[in-house]
């Protein structure tokens, strides 16, 4: 889906993106990883063409981001980044239907649109419709930004450190949203932050960069276990990695689907370290699992965390 | 006077129970009534170039206007020591905005008394305790308006009640044996020309200034690095005196002229309207500049970044997002331009640029202060409505808080 091939982009002499190449297939959800001054908002912000690279090509769907005008291009591709940017004179609405109002989609096509995504990001559309960005929390701005990335259906997502303003239980909330919409949209998304527990929660493939280069990209699991440096080992962190092994593993990996048992069931798209979590809050080492629709399918024992 | 004293130390420790709670208003009324007390209403003159004797308001305007003068400013005396209520604040207003258009109609007919027992070139015009009341009404009506927390536009809409009020009084013929309008009458023509080439000098100026302004300011905003040079010029030519400047392009004007004669075709001289229209722009630039980028400068980075990143091009950047959301602060800066560029304009009837400025400085060449008057007074009337009428504009623009 997306291809950079040797990217390079220099800010006075100094390589911030080096030679970087990396490939994302459709509907994953990439996160770039790295720590502060690593070139990933850069990166980012290459894709979409708000920052010319130097060197190398951007390919969407196998053609380059240069055949396009940049506006065109952007108006293709999702942007939702940290301060939100809402346009503090526009309503919500307003600027939920910015890219489909610049596509000149018909009015009552926009005005069901903004609906449609309010509704998705759990902002009732009676109440937020008309609101402005000063009437909101944090964690409402975020989500009204989201939207507004999502409106025009592109096929490509750019988040730049989305939830990195807002307080750890909304955050908590806007990811558990995003991860939601990823699955029921299996939109692309490359998503960057500095934040590795939020990278193994949410991310289908990890991009480790450092000094502008990708130094390792795979799924959560692998980086865990097989880290490719000493630089990835300690970014990760050797610490508590069991807890991140768990965090990356889902319940319906490890649940038992021939028995039963009492208390309130784990959903089978929780994590294991959710799992564990449960067992140690309730002094319990078996809990049952249930399906998205709340139906017991099984249960989850302590011994097939360790398994 | 006794009963204002005692309230007097009240004042000066600001007593929060007893004592006066409106030292404002409280001065206000004293200078008023001291002035009353020891200075002319109105001045009578034998005609129009010899100085007047001054006559007192209760020989002047009869007992009649003095009744309905002391029964509008007795109630106000009480209120210099009522509790800080919004009534109080209302009634502050209503009785201040009377006791404006009241103090009007007494000078209207004090003229007409005492003009009709003088010669026939005899002058009238007002005194130094018109000028003082006049004066201390205006002020209790913006300290009132003040405490209400009124905003521009309740101003305005006050303004617009008072200058009807006037206005009707002026109809009624209240005001036509005054020396000021005698000078106005005699040159209804020639004012109306003034009037309407003040305007136009002021409108040329003005929207020159935003041609040239407003793209500086923009080109500055985006190259932080223009802003030190520009600003430099752009304040050294404000620190320019009016005279001066206005001096300064005679020359190379007239040199222009000489060496294009078309383009003295169209008026282009050492001296006329294009001198004054020039001067004038290059001191509307400053603000202009100043408050475009300052606007500008002020919307959040973030803001632009994000309808970058959306896909809004430079030019739907610019008129969507910056645009709007540095309009206070645009407004702002034409309202400091247009205040600016009324008082400026008068200056620039010197180097024969017409407009009001042409009866100051006549006025002030036959030592007549009434003729200086007719130019002075619609000017400073021009430049408050100016700027009441864009502050109420300012406000009326949809309030969206940055954050």
């Amino acid at each position: 889906m997306i291809e950079l091939d040797h990217i390079t982009k220099r800010y006075d002499g100094r390589a911030v993106v080096d030679d970087l190449s990396l490939s994302v297939a459709e509907g994953e959800f990439c996160i770039l990883l790295g720590p502060s001054g690593c070139g990933k908002s850069t990166m980012l912000r290459i894709i979409n063409r708000l920052v010319v690279a130097d060197a190398g090509t951007v390919r969407i769907a196998g053609e380059e981001t240069t055949a396009l005008r940049p506006e065109i291009l952007r108006r293709r591709i999702g942007y939702a980044i940290q301060s939100t940017g809402l346009f503090p004179h526009w309503t919500v609405a307003d600027n939920v239907a910015t890219v489909p109002r610049l596509l000149k989609w018909p009015p009552k096509r926009v005005a069901a649109r903004v609906d449609e995504l309010l509704e998705l990001l759990r902002l009732e559309p009676r109440l937020y419709r008309n609101k402005y960005q000063h009437q909101l929390s944090g964690g409402e701005k975020q989500r009204v930004g989201v939207a507004r990335a999502l409106a025009a259906d592109p096929e490509l997502l750019l988040m730049d450190e989305p939830f990195g303003a807002v307080d750890p239980v909304t955050r908590d909330a806007l990811q558990a949203e995003l991860l939601r919409i990823h699955r029921a949209t299996r939109k692309t998304i490359i998503f960057v932050t500095h934040d590795v527990d939020e990278a193994l929660r949410l991310a289908s493939s990890i991009a480790i960069m450092d000094k502008g280069r990708v130094v390792q990209h795979a799924a959560p699991l692998e980086l865990l276990q097989r880290p490719a440096t000493g630089f990835v080992a300690d970014f990760v962190g050797r610490q508590g990695l069991g807890l991140k092994l768990l965090a990356v593993r889902r319940v319906a990996e490890r649940a038992r689907d021939d028995e039963t048992a009492p208390g309130q069931p784990v959903p089978l798209e929780a994590s294991l370290r959710d799992a564990l979590s449960a067992m140690t809050e309730r002094g319990t080492d078996r809990l049952p699992v249930a399906d998205a629709a709340g139906r017991r399918v099984g249960v989850i024992a302590l011994a097939d965390l360790v398994r | 006077m006794t009963a204002f004293l005692t309230g007097a130390p009240g004042v000066l420790r600001g007593h929060p129970r007893s004592g006066v709670r409106e030292p404002v208003l409280f001065t206000l009324l004293l200078t008023a009534l001291t002035a009353t007390v020891f200075l002319g209403f109105v001045s009578v003159a034998p005609n129009r170039l010899l100085s007047g004797r001054p006559v007192p308001l209760w020989v002047a305007a009869g007992t009649g206007y003095c009744g309905a003068l002391a029964a509008i400013v007795g109630p106000l005396v009480p209120l210099c020591f009522a509790p800080p209520r919004q009534r109080w604040a209302v009634l502050t207003v209503g009785l201040a905005a009377s006791w404006l258009v009241a103090t009007l109609a007494a000078l209207g007919a004090a003229a007409q008394a005492l003009a009709a027992g003088a010669g026939p070139a005899a002058r009238v015009s007002a005194g130094a305790a018109f000028w003082i009341m006049a004066g201390c009404s205006a002020f209790a009506l913006a300290d009132g308006l003040r405490r209400l927390r009124a905003g521009p536009v309740a101003a305005a809409a006050v303004a617009l009640v008072l200058g009807g009020a006037i206005g009707a009084l002026a109809a009624r013929g209240t005001f036509a044996t005054l020396s000021v309008v005698q000078e106005y009458s005699s040159r209804q023509a020639l004012f109306a020309a003034a009037l309407t080439r003040h305007i136009a000098l002021v409108a040329g100026a003005v929207g020159l200034g935003l041609v040239i302004g407003l793209p500086l300011g923009l080109g500055a905003s985006r190259r932080p690095r223009l802003q030190g040079p520009l600003f430099a010029l752009l304040n050294l030519l404000q620190t320019v005196p009016s005279i001066a400047l206005f001096g300064l392009l005679i020359w190379p004007l007239a040199a222009l002229a000489r060496a294009a004669p078309r383009l003295a075709a169209w008026g282009i001289g050492g001296i006329g309207p294009a001198p004054a229209v020039i001067a004038l722009v290059l001191y509307a630039l400053l603000p202009i500049v100043r408050n475009t980028v300052a606007g500008l400068s002020g919307v959040d980075p973030a803001v632009v970044d994000a309808a970058r990143g959306v896909g809004l091009t430079r030019a739907q950047i610019f008129r969507r997002v910056e645009l709007p959301l540095s309009l206070p602060i645009l407004i702002a800066g034409l309202r400091i331009v247009i205040v600016q560029t009324i008082g400026l304009a008068v200056v620039a009837a010197l180097i024969g640029a017409g407009g009001l400025g042409t009866f100051v400085f006549e006025g002030l060449g036959q030592d007549a202060l009434d003729l200086v008057l007719l130019g002075a007074l619609p000017a400073i009337a021009l430049a408050l409505a100016a700027d009441l009428g864009l502050r109420a504009m300012a406000a009326l623009l949809p309030q969206r808080a940055d954050r």
